[in-house]
């Protein structure tokens, strides 16, 4: 067990050293998978604000029904023993034309317009709320409804966020297509800066390998350097996306202030943020794996 | 300890050639010191090779501690060697690390503890007298110190085997005996010496074993 400590360890500091023995060409491995990295991750970013937006907003699954504008009292009063006998039904409220009209009026710019109107333009209304919230049961529920006589019109409230669910789930299903290419991408960039040290350290190689040096031996940097490589880039990343989310905090925040959204933009959350740094370690330590079986047989 | 049976060795490059070595066969006791002549081209460093491994032979065998080093699978080759002390033609140094690095090499491939690791690099740096220059680099050594820091790195795992390849070639006269002396040295206390060298008159005072090749074949 000892032993095998300080063979990591001594591989860990050889590799540090190795990284920093040439600066400028990893500060610009740093960079290149840095960036790389920081699309996946500031997407990532993006897309769970969007969706904590979307969450928000999204309203309780309730189906609102109208009546014919000119539809008397009476029809309204004969779908309320409709509804009872309806299961999926949990509750309903009804909304009065009048009661509508009252409340539209008091409306900002809108009062003038429904005074200078001949009569009420709006029709009585009910709003559901169905047992079972699910977008199938809710759809069948709607469906149900205006097969009713005397429905004019029945609309899902939830409809939108559906849309929007949908919407989210193909930026999800983008998302991982890109973050797939751009981590082949920094295996590209490990297997082919690890070539380069098999390439330079040939002699070390050979000498150690005539002082009785195992394969695992001559490996254990490599794959150090590699993992320690993808760690920093993916530092690199995490930072080039913090400065993107503080960047865009205060623009985004004045939209929001005008959509009266209460809503600031939150950066890669610490799950998110140990997601990135664990898979840069991992593609690089898997991109000098990949090297190594390529390149140190040629030595 | 060392047997050679009826070994040849032919290199993939010369099919229609003369053989490296031609059916050679020997066998050297443990503590003994060999001196293995010849011309340049005769088959010494091959000879040296197969014990350590680094080569194979075409056909027969090498024994080396009754193992035959010829067939051992390739994984099983590093701790073969870890109990070779290997002094190479062309020294085989490692430029970019200081002097005392160089002897902890092989003892950080064999797993000692730094603390342990560095003593006994001291200790063999100071049995070769290069003690004060460990923090050196390599380049600022002159020849004989280099291959005296050869020495140094192949005696450090205090192997029982002591490999070495034309060791005062390219030295001055004086030099040239002040290295062949520390072979002598661990002749004395009891390490088998296998000596590749063209000129054989600084191990003159030391009774040898001599193996005499041309064109690959023992004399």
């Amino acid at each position: 067990m000892n032993v095998w400590l300080s063979h990591h360890f001594t591989a860990l500091s050889l590799a540090l050293r190795r990284l920093t023995s040439a600066p400028v060409n990893t500060l610009l491995s740093l960079l290149a998978m840095g960036i790389a990295l920081a699309l996946p991750a500031g997407g990532q970013m993006l897309f769970a604000n969007a969706q904590q937006l979307a969450n928000r907003s999204a309203p309780a699954a309730r189906i609102s029904l109208y009546l014919p504008v000119e539809a008397e009292r009476k029809a309204a009063t004969d779908l309320e023993t409709k509804f009872k006998a309806m299961p999926g039904v949990k509750s309903w409220q009804f909304m009065s034309k009048e009661d509508t009209l009252a409340r539209m009026k008091k409306a900002e710019g809108l009062g003038d317009v429904i005074d200078a109107l001949p009569k009420n333009p709006f029709p009585d209304a009910y709003v559901l709320t169905p047992k079972d919230e699910s977008p199938e049961a809710v759809e069948a529920l709607a469906a149900q409804l205006r097969k009713l006589p005397r429905v004019e019109h029945v609309q899902l409230d939830s409809a939108w966020v559906r849309r929007l669910d949908a919407l989210l789930r193909l930026g999800r299903s983008s998302l991982f297509i890109l973050a797939g290419l751009l981590g082949v991408g920094l295996i590209a960039i490990t297997f082919n800066t690890i070539r380069l040290q098999v390439l330079t350290l040939r002699a070390e190689i050979e000498v150690s390998r005539l002082l009785g040096a195992t394969d695992a031996f001559i490996r254990r940097p490599f794959y150090w350097f590699g993992a320690l490589q993808g760690l920093g880039g993916g530092i690199v990343a995490w930072f080039i996306v913090a400065l993107a989310t503080l960047g865009l905090a205060k623009p985004i925040g004045e939209i929001a202030q005008l959509y009266s959204l209460g809503f600031a933009l939150q950066p890669l959350s610490l799950g998110n943020s140990l997601i990135l740094l664990g898979a840069a370690t991992v593609l690089g330590w898997g991109g000098a794996a990949l090297s190594l079986v390529q390149h140190l047989k040629e030595t | 300890m060392i047997k050679f049976d009826h070994t040849t060795k032919r290199y993939p490059g010369s099919p229609g050639g003369s053989p490296a070595l031609a059916d050679v066969s020997f066998e050297v006791n443990p503590g003994e010191l060999v001196l293995v002549k010849g011309h340049s081209g005769a088959g010494k460093s091959t000879l040296l090779k197969l014990i350590a491994a680094i080569e194979r032979p075409t056909s027969g065998a090498v024994l080396v501690n009754g193992q035959n080093v010829g067939a051992l699978k390739a994984n099983a080759i590093p701790y073969l060697r870890r109990n070779l002390g290997l002094v190479f033609q062309d020294q085989k140094l490692l430029f970019d690390r200081s002097v005392l690095e160089n002897v902890l090499l092989p003892l950080s491939i064999a797993g000692f503890a730094p603390r342990e690791a560095t003593r006994r690099a001291r200790a063999a740096l100071d049995k070769v007298g290069l003690l004060e220059r460990e923090k050196a680099m390599p380049v600022a050594l002159s020849g004989g110190e280099q291959q005296r820091l050869s020495i140094a790195r192949a005696v450090v795992n205090r192997p029982n085997l002591l490999l070495v390849d034309e060791p005062t070639a390219h030295l001055d006269a004086e030099t040239a005996r002040q290295v062949a002396d520390i072979f002598l040295d661990f002749h004395r206390v009891g390490v088998t010496v296998f000596i590749a060298t063209y000129d054989d008159t600084n191990f003159a005072t030391a009774p040898s074993r001599k193996l005499t090749l041309s064109q690959g074949r023992l004399q």
